[in-house]
């Protein structure tokens, strides 16, 4: 088995899956009907990523893995996404901030991946693009409104920035399947897009009339596996139908 | 005050060619977030290639009250429409 490609894999793939389970924890309680549905199918759009890329690694892994296996019957430790995608849905602001602060990320990402020597990866990228670029356009636009909206809604807007600050540069931790992948040309060297990350959220978090934290203290653990306390929650949500009534189909 | 966001009327052109349909409604605090939404409300099953949108208020209706006078007149004309005449058969869609 190809180990570091298919590690590789789980990091895209985790992250697509855990900011959409994240996401879709809104179906039917988001702050409105139309932001409920928004939510919903930024939340669909990530989910189909997540197949792709969890399909394509069933077929390196063989051994009768399917998409499914994967995606819900690792445990927490197995799971590779940053640590940001994990962070609860405080708030309204909270939401919108943590997937503005993935989705930009995510779009640079997919826009180097594209050009990945892996055919699949490469495929897999192209098509889901344009998904992302809404994202990232519809999530800044609620980053800007409720920054630059009424004094509360700034103060909650700029606690959320506060808060997941932390987590942005966890982002462009290099794992050693990554570094692998990236040498051969199939993976993306996130390293790279750093510093243009971090120029493109800033630019929004001004016109927003947010701070920009200072802070210089990050945290990282997700790619390796160490979570933050609410992984375990999430993960018994998502995990529990499959493990309750094993191979269960609709 | 109004707590919620004003209401505003979407109409969709579900294919290049044809004209933008009313859709429905929904709220929204502008005009930019009123086409997101509706993007997102009534396009998603690829429904649509352009979508407009209106703030309801700027609508002008005619008040139903008014119903007779406005639009029952018209009944007895039948000579208003094109009835008496013989299609030939190469003409479709009529």
């Amino acid at each position: 088995m190809k180990t570091n490609l298919y590690n590789y894999i789980l990091e895209l793939g985790d992250n697509c899956l855990i900011a959409g389970q994240r996401l879709g924890e809104l179906c039917g309680h988001g702050p409105s009907l139309e932001t409920d549905i928004a939510c919903t199918n930024i939340s669909l759009d990530l989910f189909g990523q997540t197949r792709s890329y969890f399909q394509y690694a069933a077929d390196i892994k063989g051994e009768g893995a399917t998409e499914d296996s994967i995606a819900f019957l690792r445990y927490e430790r197995e799971y590779k996404n940053v640590l940001l995608v994990e962070q609860p849905n405080h708030d309204f602001a909270y939401t919108m901030a943590r997937q503005y602060l993935y989705d930009v990320f995510h779009l640079l990402l997919l826009e180097k991946l594209q050009f990945s020597q892996d055919i699949t990866l490469s495929a897999i990228a192209k098509k889901s693009i344009k998904e992302a670029s809404y994202h990232v356009r519809f999530t800044g636009d609620w980053v800007k409104r409720l920054g630059d909206g009424t004094e509360e809604s700034h103060e909650k807007m700029q606690n959320a920035i506060n808060d997941l600050w932390t987590y942005t540069n966890e982002l462009f931790e290099v794992t050693e399947d990554a570094k692998m992948m990236a040498e051969e040309g199939i993976g993306v060297d996130v390293a790279t897009l750093k510093e243009t990350y971090y120029e493109k959220v800033t630019a929004l978090l001004e016109e927003a009339t947010l701070t920009v934290p200072e802070s210089k203290y990050f945290q990282k653990g997700g790619k390796s596996g160490i979570h933050t306390e609410h992984m375990g929650y999430l993960l018994a949500d998502m995990q529990y139908m499959q493990r309750a009534y094993p191979n269960m189909k609709w | 005050m109004n707590k919620n966001w004003p209401l505003w009327e979407i109409f969709v052109r579900s294919k290049n060619g044809l004209e933008h349909r009313h859709f429905g409604s929904l709220h929204a605090a502008d005009a930019e977030m009123a086409l997101e939404n509706a993007r997102d409300v009534y396009t998603r099953r690829s429904e649509g290639v352009s979508i407009w949108v209106v703030e309801s208020k700027h609508i002008t209706a005619s008040n139903p009250e008014h119903n007779g006078e406005l639009f029952e007149p018209a009944q007895d004309k039948i000579y208003r429409h094109p009835t008496f005449y013989d299609l030939p058969d190469d003409v479709k869609h009529m």
